[in-house]
């Protein structure tokens, strides 16, 4: 049968074989999981990070947090909601999908991930944003008129009690749920890092340690991308920030990163210490194709610097606004070093082979459907979505409007 | 039933019906005309491959009938076999080529390497593991295992996540550019329910391949698995694979 | 205790979305749809069904009986017909659909038996350089049964390998004879009559034993008393390359 695959395939694979050094499996050349299947850990992460920060004020009253509860809240939604996406659009048949609901392999992790999502989305996250806003969603069904009314109303499922008990029973509700919801977090990334732990077939993901550092970078990038969101929000309507909570927020960020340092260290030491066999091929991939994005960006940049701007931060007294400049580097450091850290297991983890005697490599595309544009489209649109929710759920509504009835 | 709940329900319904209407033909299952043997009973066999290593000539030939026969694109990029040269030398170094993936034989005899001791030909395809792990990740079912022993993806189901592609330990699988679908070695199961050989088994001038039945009774794949010391590769990841390898070099991975 | 009003709406709003999934899945959807076996089954009768493009030996014998009884006899008795001729299944359907391949060319017969040094040994191979440069093979072999016109009288016909690394060695101008004995019916049956290999210390010894004579193994000369215990001398020296190695 004559070659009549796509042409930016062709071209695609021809230059990734030209670049393999050694000997791997010919199937290999291709890359399999692209940059679409970076993306998409990446933004679960910030799910499950986010809302693990918004716990912290539920559920451990950390109240220094406060101000930044609802913003981690949506936050989390609107990753969330672009979650999905990279999946459906990586398939090689999207129609398809819902074949993943329909007919699931228990033993697969990926099929067992669909029904996690789901019940993360609207078991948890819906729920706890709607008892967090009902008391606001009721004021503004009653204040608005024509379609923000009904938009409004139905949003609060029409309900009308604002009474004293009804608000009491509403804050009991969100501790409940945010109570389920951190093992519900925890379970959600933690069974993206379970999908590439359980592949023994490739040593570079198959470690028992993969859950719990994709699950404890994944705290680290929610916590800075709730800091970074912060921090941005106020430069762009020139407001202050409350800086006790920043500060808190840091904190949490340090003692996040620490945790998530000691872990990967112990992973790379561990592996180091072992020496299997595959431990010449992977230090060559580290040191051939992964050095710049492992060594200086995730481990450098992105973890590294922003643990000493933390540590300097709270040991030396700068004032306000030096403050907030090293957290907002940190956080966008931490970001980058994040998404370097995706990219390094997701792709490290197939630019060397399982015969372990040859390196592949990757050549994104520019443009296309698995490529750049996409990527940092996806990577743009929560970003928008936030935009709308804080439209239609604007997270200080009530101190503006219902000073008394706030938090 | 209040207005309201009427009209969420009427809403509802044609996005419903026009589901429904598109999932009707997947719920029957349908299955083009096949020319099943009507007396093929799939559990009285257990397929199995044997490799003579020491018999590989390294002609290629197995790799383009296999292409032939079943539909793989010609690009060097996607296989379900391929042949391995290995190059052990005096100081314990491995040289690995595949030679599937050349456009042309050399046109000349390649100077000998004196410093090669040990070189020989290995040819490498789907192992149909008994405990695959393929078939373990799969998130709709879509690649299974038969009866009688051959792993097969079923190309209308698939959705092309590509995960049992990430979980073969041996690159035995590709995604066919063509049907956007998993893809691999089947045994070439079409011709073995007839009873003919997988192509590759056809072709293959020296008989480095044995087609079987480790099930049956006067089996060449019985006597080969009794009279030769066999290895599989990778055995460490208890994929039990079907594939045996007689007297397979410890450099072969 | 009576549940607050929103909890009741939002139970609700669960419900419903509750119930319509249950009455979904187990009313009005059919149950083949959230189950992948039948579509395995489908799968299976599809694979079966899919088109054969190679007939088989057996098919090609049908028609070309004399090729077959010719190429039984010979050395490529074990070859497929399709090794050479490319998938003939339609040709075998219907003879003048498609004829198969006749690769008459020398880079085809090349692509077997050119010299490759990870070939097995004893798998006739030729130096394409130096085999009749240029001429078709097919103009002194004929494929069904290819016995070349005159018996290979050199053990490198087959032996290349073993050949060149001689050809570099101490021992170059050594015949094989002179440490194998060789049946003639190797040279036509080749697995059935092995040539042997020295079984005792004497066949080195007769050059290499101390007060030999022989100029040319003046340099290894050693007391067989005292070397090598009783191991016949080829389980450690490799007599086609002594030397050994660099």
């Amino acid at each position: 049968m004559s070659g009549a695959i796509p042409q930016s395939l062709h071209e695609q694979l021809s230059h990734q074989l030209s670049q393999v050094v050694g000997f791997i499996y010919p199937n290999e050349v291709e890359t399999q999981w692209a940059i679409l299947i970076v993306v998409y850990p990446y933004l679960t992460g910030i799910v499950a990070g986010a809302f693990i920060l918004a716990s912290l004020v539920k559920v451990f009253n950390v109240v220094e947090v406060q101000p930044i509860y609802r913003l981690a809240l949506l936050t989390a939604l609107a990753f969330m909601l672009v979650a999905g996406m990279p999946l459906q659009l990586h398939l090689g048949h999207p129609e398809r999908a819902y074949e993943i609901f329909f007919t699931p392999q228990p033993t697969s992790a990926m099929a067992m991930f669909g029904f996690v999502y789901l019940w993360y989305l609207l078991g948890i996250l819906l729920i706890e944003i709607w008892f967090e806003y009902r008391h606001q969603l009721v004021l503004m069904a009653q204040r608005s008129r024509g379609l923000m009314k009904g938009v409004y109303g139905a949003l609060s499922l029409f309900s009308k009690d604002v009474s004293a008990e009804a608000l009491a029973f509403d804050h009991k509700a969100s501790k409940i749920i945010t109570i389920i919801g951190i093992p519900s977090a925890f379970l959600l990334h933690g069974y993206v890092g379970f999908i590439f732990g359980s592949v023994k077939a490739n040593p570079w993901w198959g470690s028992v340690l993969m859950p719990i550092v994709f699950l404890m970078s994944a705290i680290v990038s929610g916590i800075a991308m709730v800091m970074f969101i912060y921090i941005l929000l106020s430069l762009l309507r020139n407001e202050r920030l409350d800086m006790r909570c920043l500060d808190k927020v840091g904190l949490f960020l340090l003692v996040a990163i620490i945790v998530d340092f000691a872990l990967e260290a112990l992973d790379y030491i561990h592996r180091i210490y072992q020496s299997e066999e595959s431990i010449g091929i992977l230090t060559e991939l580290v040191a051939a194709r992964l050095f710049t994005s492992l060594v200086i960006v995730q481990l450098l940049l992105g973890m590294l610097v922003p643990l000493l701007i933390l540590v300097l931060v709270r040991i030396v007294n700068f004032n306000e606004e030096l403050r907030k400049l090293l957290y907002f580097s940190a956080s966008v450091l931490i970001l980058l070093g994040i998404f370097s850290m995706r990219w390094n297991v997701v792709i490290g983890g197939q630019l060397y082979s399982k015969s372990f005697r040859g390196l592949m490599a990757y050549k994104m595309e520019i443009t296309g459907i698995e490529s750049l544009v996409t990527a940092l489209a996806l990577l743009a649109l929560p970003f928008i979505i936030l935009i709308v929710l804080f439209r239609v759920l604007p997270p200080r509504w009530m101190e503006k409007n219902a000073p008394a009835a706030a938090h | 039933m209040n207005k309201r709940e009427f009209l969420k329900d009427a809403i509802l319904f044609f996005p419903a019906a026009a589901t429904l209407q598109a999932l009707a033909p997947t719920a029957e299952g349908k299955a083009e005309s096949a020319k099943t043997p009507p007396d093929y009973d799939a559990t009285r066999h257990w397929y199995g491959m044997g490799i003579d290593v020491d018999k590989c000539i390294g002609c290629n030939r197995c790799v383009e009938a296999c292409k032939a026969e079943n539909d793989v694109p010609d690009e060097p990029f996607f296989f379900r076999t391929w042949i391995e040269r290995y190059q052990i030398r005096q100081n314990g170094e491995t040289t690995v080529e595949c030679i599937s993936t050349r456009a042309a034989p050399p046109e000349q005899a390649e100077p000998e390497d004196p410093t090669v001791v040990r070189t020989f030909f290995v040819p490498k395809l789907c192992n149909q593991c008994a405990h695959p792990p393929c078939v373990q990740v799969c998130p709709v079912g879509a690649t299974f295992q038969t009866q009688d022993g051959v792993v097969l993806v079923d190309a209308e189901r698939c959705i092309g996540c590509r995960y049992c592609i990430q979980a073969c330990p041996y690159g035995a699988r590709y995604l066919n550019p063509k049907t956007r679908t998993a893809d691999k070695c089947t045994f070439c199961y079409h011709r073995i329910t007839e009873g003919l050989l997988p192509a590759c088994v056809e072709v293959c001038p020296t008989e480095a391949r044995i087609f079987g039945d480790l099930k049956g009774r006067a089996d060449r794949l019985v006597r080969f698995h009794r009279v030769n010391p066999i290895s599989v590769l990778k055995p460490d990841l208890n994929t039990e694979p079907k594939v045996l390898y007689a007297r397979l070099d410890g450099e072969v991975r | 205790m009576r549940l607050p009003e929103q909890v009741t709406r939002l139970g609700i709003v669960i419900a419903i979305i509750v119930a319509a999934v249950l009455l979904l899945r187990f009313v009005i959807l059919p149950d083949s749809l959230f189950s992948a076996r039948p579509h395995q089954a489908a799968a299976v009768e599809r694979e079966m069904a899919k088109p054969l493009r190679h007939a088989g030996v057996a098919a090609c014998r049908e028609c070309h009986e004399e090729q077959f009884e010719l190429k039984y006899g010979g050395k490529h008795r074990n070859i497929g017909c399709e090794n050479c001729h490319g998938p003939s299944a339609r040709h075998a359907a219907d003879e003048n659909a498609e004829k198969p391949r006749l690769p008459r060319e020398r880079e085809f017969c090349l692509a077997c038996h050119g010299f490759d040094a990870s070939r097995p040994n004893g798998f006739p191979q030729v130096d394409p350089q130096q085999h009749k440069p240029r001429k078709k093979c097919v103009a002194c072999h004929d494929a069904h049964d290819p016995v070349p016109p005159k018996t290979p009288q050199e053990c490198g016909g087959c032996h290349g390998r073993i050949e060149r690394t001689k050809a570099l060695s101490t021992h170059a101008l050594l015949a094989c004879s002179s440490c194998h004995t060789v049946d003639e019916r190797h040279m036509t049956e080749p697995r059935l009559a092995r040539p042997t290999k020295p079984d005792s210390r004497e066949t080195c010894g007769g050059c290499h034993a101390a007060g030999s004579t022989d100029p040319a193994a003046s340099k290894a000369v050693v007391d067989l008393a005292s070397h090598g215990g009783t191991y016949v001398c080829w389980e450690c020296h490799y007599a086609h390359l002594p030397e050994g190695r660099k």
